[in-house]
């Protein structure tokens, strides 16, 4: 296969295509509308089902029902849409589905902006909608990444009967890279044991989230969690880059990642030892990981395009380990390398020690006047 | 071994679509009868087998305990939609929703007007109550004015409260929806009324021709704090009057349609 020009959401849809959804609705939000745009065109082509919701709310009770048959079903949305759906990913979770979601986040909370943020990540790895549920969520830093988990994430979905999230910002949904697609391959309805496709042959089934007896429920709820303990057993994934050496480690997820890349090897080259950990897989976190990571280095700088969401989960891995420094970009402002980059001097030349707040030291930077 | 009643003269029995489970239904309650109008229907076409229901959230949350076909349970007000999911990817098979008042013409206001506006191929058997029986009483967006209610204690002031909406009229008016009506079940012949339409709602699915709807004027003794004959009476006497029996929507080719 060749490489083409793809820009980052139509990309994504196209593979999604191409590895046999069967079924998508969604609403239009920016900036996620080109998933929505090119699959009204492409869905019909290979004869498969396309609806323009009424809104989020429709989307994902419609990719809920559609769901129910066992089909390859996806939606997608952008912050506030996502809010919209936490009210039926709860359902989905609690019924046991597989369904993808693309999350194309934007700059908050409320209406907000159309720029890139990573607002999103507690809402949907730490759960907005209600019950004890863990959605699988993969961040790529790159098209062609975001390409490649669009298998995975079906796959994933389907193995463990639970939503997976592909969670990128605005700037991957739009900007244009070359990538590789995957082949065109044929649809195949799988055969579940629980789907509600007609009682034709066999007995009727039925697909709820309602538990009405507690102790079944609480049955459920046990079951949902051996399953997530699985599921975080074996579908940890990250990236490392120069951490071989490294005495200081920055971790970034998606694009905060990718331009912390940059600036660390923009560090590199003055000398400082300085490496990457990118985690891919968000939830389930890579927290053996970053524990571990921990261990080996000085300090560590996380860098996001929110207000330390993942820092949180930094800091349950790393505990009194390494001492941690933040930095984030907010309301849509993606950070520059030099940016970066000089937090990592400043790290280099005066390591943080492990008293005090990293947010708060961030904030207070943020906030104090430049002379 | 004797039996009491010979298969000749066999004049009413269980509908094979119901399943063995006795309804939770309060007394004098109109949800099992049409419950068992659907299961009749669908026994009647054959097509139990090939029918997906979608269970609201209301009184009617356990409607697929008791009929035997394959069944999803919705959120709230959103089974027009999940509907529209399962009928998208399955069009050979027979999708329906079962929805009370709040949840169709409150919560999932949104997901009714859009599924009919669409022309969605799906069936709609719409209880209207005038209450919200599941919570306890409370005031429905069909709650007629005056009416007391547990969130209407002084009865529904439409000054407050505002006016019934009436869904059959309201999505009549959709390009979308080949069959809209009203029927009601107070009474054996309305009862009949009601299985016939419930009837031409399935056939209008299975000939392609668009949102079907039959909204059923139903009792809620308990939610009324009537009892159970009396409920009959107070849907007959004040209900239709506010809510009119009759067709709404029936498209040419629907009208085509032979039974
Ligand atoms: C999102 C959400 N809001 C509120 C409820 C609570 N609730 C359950 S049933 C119901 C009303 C049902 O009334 P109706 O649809 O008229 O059906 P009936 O019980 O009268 O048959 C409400 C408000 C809920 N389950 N979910």
């Amino acid at each position: 296969m060749t490489r083409e020009l793809w820009k980052g959401n139509e990309a994504i849809a196209e593979a999604a295509v191409r590895v046999g959804l069967e079924g998508y609705f969604g609403y239009p939000i920016t900036p996620q509308n080109e998933i929505l745009e090119w699959l009204s065109q492409r869905m019909p082509e290979v004869g498969r089902a396309f609806v323009q919701a009424e809104s989020e709310l429709g989307a994902i009770n419609m990719v809920y029902g559609a769901a129910c048959t066992g089909a390859r079903v996806m939606t997608s949305s952008s912050s506030p849409g996502i809010s919209l759906m936490q009210e039926g990913i709860s359902y989905i979770a609690g019924t046991e589905l597989p369904v993808v979601l693309i999350d194309v986040m934007r700059g908050g909370p409320g209406l907000g902006n159309i720029a890139p943020s990573q607002g999103d990540y507690s809402q949907i790895c730490h759960g907005g909608g209600h019950g004890d549920y863990h959605p699988i969520v993969l961040a790529p830093a790159s098209i062609q990444e975001a390409v490649d988990l669009v298998p995975l994430a079906f796959d994933l979905a389907e193995k463990y009967l639970n939503i997976a999230v592909i969670l990128i910002d605005g700037s991957i949904g739009q900007m244009m890279e070359p990538v590789e697609l995957p082949e065109m391959r044929p649809v195949v309805r799988k055969d579940y044991p629980w789907a509600t496709n007609g009682a034709i042959g066999r007995k009727r089934r039925v697909l709820s989230s309602i538990y009405l007896e507690v102790s079944i429920e609480e049955e459920v709820n046990l079951r949902l969690l051996k399953r997530w303990e699985e599921i975080q057993k074996n579908e940890i994934r990250f990236k490392e880059y120069y951490l071989d050496d490294a005495e200081i480690a920055v971790i970034g997820f998606g694009t905060s990642g990718r331009v912390a890349l940059s600036a660390v090897r923009a560090a590199r080259s003055q000398g400082i030892k300085v490496g990457l950990f990118r985690p891919i897989s968000v939830s389930p976190f890579p927290a053996r990981q970053v524990a571990e990571l921990a261990g080996r280095v000085k300090s560590i700088l996380v860098v996001e395009m929110n207000a330390g969401q993942m820092l949180k989960d930094v800091q349950l891995a790393v505990g009194d380990r390494a001492p941690l420094e933040f930095y984030g970009r907010l309301g849509g402002v993606v950070p520059f390398p030099n940016e970066i980059l000089g937090e990592i001097q400043r790290i280099a030349k005066q390591p943080p020690s492990l008293d005090g707040n990293p947010t708060q030291r961030w904030l207070a930077r943020m906030t104090t006047p430049k002379k | 071994m004797a039996t009491i009643v010979q298969l000749e003269n066999l004049v009413y029995s269980r509908p094979a679509a119901f399943t063995d489970t006795p309804t939770h239904y309060c007394p004098g309650c109109t949800h099992g009868t049409a419950h068992r109008l659907i299961a009749e229907v669908l026994d009647e076409m054959k097509i139990t087998d090939r029918t997906i229901g979608v269970a609201p959230v209301g009184c009617a949350v356990f409607a697929y305990n008791y009929m035997d076909t394959d069944f999803v349970e919705a959120a709230h007000g959103r089974a027009p939609a999940m509907a529209t999911g399962i009928k998208r990817l399955l069009p050979d098979r027979v999708v329906f929703t079962y929805q009370g008042d709040g949840d169709l013409a409150s919560i999932g206001m949104g997901e009714i007007v859009h599924a009919a506006a669409r022309g969605e191929n799906i069936t709609v058997v719409f209880i209207n109550n005038a209450i919200y029986g599941m919570t306890g009483g409370q005031m429905a967006p069909t709650t007629l004015p005056g009416m007391k209610t547990t969130s209407s204690p002084s009865g529904r002031d439409v000054e407050l409260q505002g006016y019934p909406i009436r869904m059959a009229e309201m999505l009549a008016t959709l390009d979308g929806a080949g069959y809209v009506v009203r029927r009601s079940l107070h009474d054996p012949k309305n009862i009949r009324l009601a299985k016939k339409a419930i009837r031409t709602a399935f056939e209008v699915q299975l000939h392609g021709l668009g949102f079907s709807m039959v909204e059923l004027l139903s009792t809620c003794s308990t939610g009324w704090g009537v009892t159970p004959v009396e409920s009959l009476g107070w849907l007959e006497q004040h209900m239709i009057p506010a809510f009119p029996l009759g067709d709404y929507k029936i498209s040419p080719s629907v009208a085509a349609i032979k039974l």
